[in-house]
Parts: structure tokens; C-alpha cells; sequence
């Protein structure tokens, strides 16, 4: 079915909306990568947009009273409620506007959450909103790997071994981090297979962001949107580096840009250029030695990293978005020729 | 779902049908044309979502109907959905309620006209399915209008003048409906339900007006407020309790201009009380034991009466010290508890006493905690709260210095 598009795909940094949606007002730290998303994500989503935004660094340091950046309309939701609250928003727009009690236009439904408030708390409430597929909005998911907000406490996303004030290097334990980061968009990917777009991206490769979050919200449906966003405070560098590490975490192959569209995965920016062989994928020490929360590892722990993200590029089925696979005797499953069942006709 | 009856006659303006308090309530749903609602299985208030469910499936209404992952989620849900401008219903039970905490918490904050119900379910652990009032009383003191149902028809009538109460923009505060677990949740009754034209007349359409979360209205709902206005804004939520007195007065003398129901008291309803010395106060479904008991006890000449409880919150101060101070003692039954409280009383006991201390002329209140986890106040239990009550009329103020604990085994 043609449907005209209103958000078309951006062509290059030329091609990007002029107009600013989120504004001066806000007091996110220098060099905040979260807020470039939050910019990147109205700018991607334009004026006709409804933002709700989970408790966090977004929240707190987004919404003082009187001085809001949102220039789109913008309401808060609790830490474990962003899924729910873009159900909850676009059930109400898709009713009222059915019964004629609102004008029946377009309008976009985002809901941010951090990694906690989606990784930790939030993830079943997603996971629940991924599942309705008569509902139109996305789930994004600005994921800077602590609670940055609250003091950097570790969360379910923290990189394994970082320093957090919930996982201090001291003299008996050097590491006292030793969880491996969940996998959300890929897990959220393989579980959902009626959400018609779910990726991940990072505000570094700012135009493939805004690309991502239009697709998402042109293609309708529940859809999700993972971002690695660099923290200068939480990850312990110098501000004007946050821009580089976005580069970095992705070259190194930690995190891999992708996205799922009705269950086709692409990978794209230069996680494809790594995948195709096109682009060498550098060692994580070039990472891991430019951030403070990684400077009491030694070199056993840098190994232990550089050998697991090995392991998403060598072992996973798809390199960095499905961590499992099938043994090397069964390969031949995959080219078994299928046939779909409810095709055949009764004989 | 519930069945119409011939055996009344059924006028333009209502419907007699044999519905329970849940299937009464989705009748409401119906009328009321809600917009949105989310369901999660817990006994005993999803029978409301059991009976709405039939009636969309059977083409009846038109409401989105969202099976959510948790009471939390429930109840965001509905918030959101609200915050752009639909009627909404929600509803949970006991611990499901508990789990929904925080949501019902930041939807009075947020002064968003959400209606719940709460089918009210003692609290793990350990388990048991039947009444017991601490869930839906766990929210007294966040800004929800607590209104306790009697019987189905209660339920219903409530359950309209909620949405008009709750949404009247002097007001604009959520409202739980607390219904009884399977006393009133699951048993039928006789329910006139009224026509939709006559709902019409009583019941508004839901208007945010400049609250309304749209592109066209582009405001910032609940940013960071810190100290610097916190308080005004909990003073707003404060004035909006107050108010809300006066707008239940107005919507239940429309209520019964136009269906006839309701008695003359919105806030309380008084039986027996005319010649009574002693009365007893509670809520919801209690108060048909004790009205046999009262039936019973003034053949052997006691002077006795009831006072029932119809709003929990807003609490109806005035309404009680005018009732109240007409008696020599009064036994207030709570079917909750308030471990360590002031005399170790129940969470009314404590309410009613503190709404008296200062009047010149009080009785002396004494406190029952009775009927707890859904065991049924028996006729001997019904005695024993008002023999207790008459002896403490015969004693100083301080004879209600004590809360009976009715028909426990020791």
C-alpha cells in the first residue's frame, strides 16, 4: 500500500530539519550525548509530536518548572512506566479520534526512558507495549549506562568492570562489576516479532539516528530505539570527547548500529563495513583506556573484554544482535529449503 | 452478564436487571462511554473487567480495551490515556493495588479524573481472597476521592457521579470506588440501570480544557518543581479536597433530582437513628448485618441505630459532628487495621475521634475491628459491638479508650 510519507528519510547533514524542537532550558551536563538524542529525536519527529519522558537525567535535568526546553507538547511518566505510557497516550489519541472526539490527524507518540528506567525497571512494561501492534509509538531507550541522574549507580547496562558508586575498585576487589551488559535491542528484536522496527544507534552518527526514528515512527506499530550515549560525568572524560567515544564504542564493535524491520535485519554505519569485512574492527583498549570508569583494569580484564566482544563478531548468529547460534554440524539447518504450512492446500 | 428481570416494570428513564456489584459497575462503564481502560487479573474486582469485556465483545460499547503486564502498568496506562483527554477506568485489588502504588500515587499529584474501583481484598501475607479495607484505605492521604459502595446500585450510582465529580474542574482528582470483595463484588442484585438520555443529562463530556496534552496545546505536564513550588502545588491539591465536598453535594442532589436515589445525605446514610442513644458507624456491605442486628435488638428494647459511611475522602467533618454528637456513645467497626495506632483503634475509629475532640458535647467512641479477610459478622458479633457500645455510653469519655477485636479466637 503506497502511503505518502511524511517523514522522509534524511539524504545528508544538509538535508536535516532546521527547526528545533528541544530548546535551551535545560541544565543536562556539558557534553551530555542524552541530550543530543532528545534534540536529534524531535528534530527526526517533527512539531506533531507528543514526548513523554521516564525519571531520569532527561527528566530531572530536562524540566525544571519554568524553563522547558520542549517546544512539543511533553509530560513525565514514572521510571518503570515509559512503555506503558506511550500505550497509554496512543490508546487515547486512537479512541477519541475514532469517536470524533479529536481531530483525526497523524501524531507521533515517543517515550524516552534511560537504561534504567528501560533496561531495569521498565523492560516488561516494553515489552508489553511491543506486543500491541494497533497502537502506534516508540519506545526510546537513551541508554548511558549508569544511573547518571541519581549518583552513576551501576544498572543492568553498565559495562562489565566500569567503576560505578555501587561498584567501587577497591584493595580486595578490583572489580566488584562483573555482570555482562544485557543485549535489550536485540533481545527486545527476537521476542517481538510483530514490532515492525526496532534499532539501535547512537547520537554520534547523528543523520542514521534521525533515519532510525523516522522509519520507526512512519512504519507504526509499537516500535523501539536503543541509543549508546556517552557520558562525560558517568563515564569519567573530558567533555569534548564525547563525540569521538560514540565513534569509538561502535568501530570497536561494542556497539553495533542496526536495525529490524519487519523481521529483516540491517546493520548499518560501520558495524556493516565491520560485518562485510570492509573496515577493521579496532581493539577495545582503544575504548576502554580513553574513560576514568575503566582505568583500575588490568590487563586480564581488558583481555576478558576484548575476548567477549570477540565473541558477538565470531560466535553470534548475527554479529552483535543475536548471541546465540547453531553448532557448526547443524549449519546445514539453515539451508533446508521451508516450506510454509499454511500455504499447502488440502489434498 | 447481568440478566434483565420482567417482574418489575421498567420506566424511559431505567432498567431493572440482576447484576452484581462488578457487572453493575460495567453498566456504568458503558454509559458513562469511557474511552479507555486496562485490565489485570486479580480477584475480586476483575469481575468488573470479566462483565465490560463481554460487553465490547457483544458490541455493546466502544472502549479500548488494554490487557496490561501489572497493576502498575494498568494504572499508567489510564493516567496517560487521561492526560490527552479520554474518560478512563482502572481497577485492582489487595496487593494488585499495592503494586499500582506509585501510579496511584503520581495520578492525584498529576490531578488527573481517573475512576477506579478498588473490590477490597485483605492484603498478603497470608492469603485470603475476602474484604478487608487497608488497600483501598492505603491511599487515604494522596488526593483520591474514596466513596464506599452499600449494594450493585450503589455501586453504579457512584460510579456515574464519579466521573462527574472527579472531573469537574474544581475537583479534577482521581476517585476509587471501594466495593466489598464478593459481598458486594460477586453477589446480585436488583440494579435499575438508567437510560443512556438520562446519563446524558447528569453526566457531562470529560473536557482537560487547557491540560490537554495535544500538539495544538504544547505544555510541559509534572517537570522538576523542586522546593521552590512544591508546596503551592500540594496547597492546590488541598483546596481541590476541599471543594470537592460542595461539587458531591451538587452532583448528588442532581443525581437524585433526576433518578430518585440516593436518600437525603450525600455523605451518610442513617438508619434507625431518629430515638437511638447508641449507634454503630462503618462502611460498605456491613452495614446489612448490623441493620438485622438492630431490627432484632429494638424488639428487646434498645435503643439503637446505624450510621453509614458513603465518603471516606473526601471526609465529610461537618456532616459527621452534626450526625454523631446526637448520641450518647457510637462503636465505629473498621474492617481494616492500624497496628500501633492511637488505642490500637482501626483507621476510622481514629478518623471519627479526631473529627469529635472538639466538640463540647461528644460520645464516647469506642472501636471494633470486625469481619477481617472476608469472615462474615454474624449475628452473636453484631450483639456483642452493640452491647459494648451501650456499656461504654454508661462510662466517662474514656470508656472508648479501647478497640474490641469481634469474634477472634484467642
Amino acid at each position: 500500500m503506497a502511503v505518502e510519507t511524511a517523514l522522509p528519510q534524511i539524504k545528508g547533514v544538509k538535508d536535516v530539519p532546521y527547526e528545533e524542537l528541544f530548546v535551551s532550558g535545560h541544565r543536562t551536563c556539558q557534553g551530555c550525548e542524552s541530550a543530543l538524542v532528545m534534540r536529534h529525536m524531535v528534530k527526526a519527529s517533527g512539531p506533531r509530536t507528543i514526548v513523554l519522558g521516564s525519571t531520569g537525567c532527561m527528566y530531572v535535568a530536562n524540566t525544571t518548572y519554568y524553563t522547558t526546553p520542549w517546544v512539543v507538547p511533553w509530560m513525565h511518566t514514572q521510571l518503570g512506566a515509559s512503555g506503558s505510557a506511550a500505550l497509554g497516550t496512543a490508546a487515547g489519541l486512537k479512541v477519541l479520534m475514532r469517536k470524533g472526539k479529536l481531530k483525526n490527524e497523524k501524531i507521533n507518540v515517543i517515550a524516552f526512558c534511560g537504561d534504567g528506567g528501560g533496561a531495569d525497571m521498565g523492560l516488561g512494561a516494553i515489552s508489553a507495549t511491543l506486543t500491541h501492534k494497533d497502537y502506534n509509538c516508540l519506545v526510546l531507550l537513551y541508554d548511558n549506562e549508569s544511573y547518571a541522574n541519581t549518583d552513576i549507580q551501576l544498572s543492568s547496562m553498565t559495562p562489565y568492570g566500569a567503576v560505578t558508586t555501587f561498584s567501587p575498585s577497591g584493595e580486595k576487589k578490583r572489580l566488584m562489576h562483573t555482570r555482562w551488559k544485557k543485549n535489550v535491542p536485540g533481545m527486545l528484536a527476537a521476542g517481538h516479532p510483530e514490532s515492525r522496527y526496532i534499532a539501535a544507534g547512537c547520537a554520534a552518527y547523528a543523520v542514521d539516528l534521525m533515519n532510525k526514528i523516522r522509519k520507526a515512527l512512519e512504519l507504526g506499530g509499537p516500535t523501539f530505539v536503543h541509543t549508546l550515549d556517552p557520558c562525560p560525568k558517568g563515564w569519567d572524560y573530558h567533555p569534548q570527547y564525547s563525540q569521538e567515544l560514540g565513534h569509538l564504542a561502535v568501530e570497536c564493535g561494542i556497539w553495533p548500529l542496526y536495525e529490524v524491520i519487519d523481521g529483516m535485519c540491517n546493520l548499518t554505519g560501520p558495524t556493516r563495513q565491520i560485518a562485510e569485512g570492509r573496515k577493521k574492527r579496532k581493539p577495545v583498549i582503544e575504548y576502554l583506556r580513553r574513560q576514568g570508569r575503566f582505568a583500575h583494569f588490568a590487563d586480564e580484564d581488558i583481555e576478558h573484554f576484548q575476548a567477549e566482544v570477540d565473541k558477538m563478531w565470531t560466535d553470534w548468529l548475527i554479529p552483535g544482535v543475536i548471541p546465540f547460534t547453531i553448532p557448526a554440524k547443524d549449519q546445514n539447518i539453515l539451508k533446508i529449503d521451508k516450506k510454509p504450512l499454511h500455504e499447502s492446500k488440502p489434498a | 452478564m447481568a440478566i434483565e428481570t420482567k417482574s418489575r416494570e421498567s420506566s424511559e428513564v431505567e432498567t431493572e436487571v440482576l447484576a452484581t456489584g462488578c457487572e453493575a459497575i460495567a453498566e456504568a462503564i458503558r454509559l458513562a462511554d469511557v474511552d479507555v481502560m486496562a485490565a489485570y487479573p486479580i480477584r475480586p474486582y476483575d469481575g468488573v473487567m470479566q462483565a465490560a469485556a463481554k460487553l465490547i465483545a457483544n458490541g455493546k460499547m466502544d472502549v479500548e480495551y488494554i490487557v496490561a503486564d501489572g497493576e502498575h502498568s494498568q494504572f499508567e496506562i489510564v493516567k496517560h490515556a487521561c492526560a490527552v483527554g479520554s474518560r478512563v477506568f482502572v481497577g485492582s485489588s489487595g496487593v494488585g493495588w499495592f503494586y499500582a502504588f506509585e501510579a496511584i500515587a503520581v495520578t492525584a499529584g498529576l490531578r488527573l479524573p481517573v475512576v477506579a474501583i478498588c473490590g477490597n481484598r485483605a492484603l498478603d501475607d497470608p492469603g485470603a481472597f475476602g474484604t478487608e479495607h487497608n488497600d483501598s484505605l492505603a491511599v487515604r492521604d494522596l488526593g483520591w476521592l474514596l466513596p464506599w459502595a452499600e449494594t450493585a446500585q450503589e455501586a453504579l450510582d457512584l460510579a456515574l457521579m464519579a466521573w462527574r465529580i472527579g472531573e469537574d474542574k474544581r475537583v479534577s482528582l482521581p476517585v476509587a470506588i471501594g466495593l466489598d470483595g464478593a459481598f458486594l463484588t460477586h453477589s446480585q442484585h436488583i440494579v435499575k440501570i438508567p437510560s443512556q438520555a438520562a446519563v446524558n443529562k447528569f453526566l457531562p463530556k470529560f473536557d482537560l480544557g487547557d491540560r490537554l496534552l495535544h500538539p495544538d496545546n504544547p505544555i510541559t505536564i509534572a517537570p522538576q518543581v523542586d522546593q521552590d513550588w512544591l508546596m503551592e502545588i500540594r496547597r492546590q491539591n488541598d483546596n481541590a479536597m476541599r471543594q470537592a465536598l460542595t461539587v458531591i453535594r451538587e452532583a448528588h442532589a442532581d443525581y437524585k433530582r433526576i433518578f430518585g436515589r440516593g436518600g437525603d445525605n450525600p455523605f451518610l446514610d442513617e438508619y434507625m437513628t431518629e430515638d437511638a442513644e447508641v449507634v454503630v458507624i462503618g462502611q460498605g456491605t456491613l452495614s446489612l448485618p448490623m441493620k438485622v442486628a438492630i431490627r432484632r435488638l429494638r424488639k428487646e428494647g434498645h435503643k439503637i441505630g446505624l450510621v453509614r459511611l458513603k465518603w471516606f475522602r473526601p471526609f465529610p467533618t461537618e456532616e459527621i459532628v452534626k450526625s454523631l454528637t446526637r448520641f450518647k456513645a457510637v462503636g465505629v467497626i473498621d474492617r481494616d487495621y492500624s497496628f500501633g495506632s492511637p488505642f490500637y483503634g482501626g483507621v476510622l475509629y481514629n478518623e471519627i475521634r479526631s473529627a469529635l475532640y472538639s466538640q463540647a458535647k461528644r460520645p464516647v467512641i469506642v472501636g471494633f475491628v470486625a469481619g477481617l479477610g472476608g469472615r462474615e459478622i454474624e449475628q452473636n458479633m453484631a450483639t456483642e459491638i452493640f452491647e459494648k457500645t451501650e456499656a461504654a455510653a454508661k462510662g466517662g469519655p474514656s470508656a472508648g479508650d479501647v478497640c474490641h477485636w469481634i469474634g477472634v479466637r484467642e
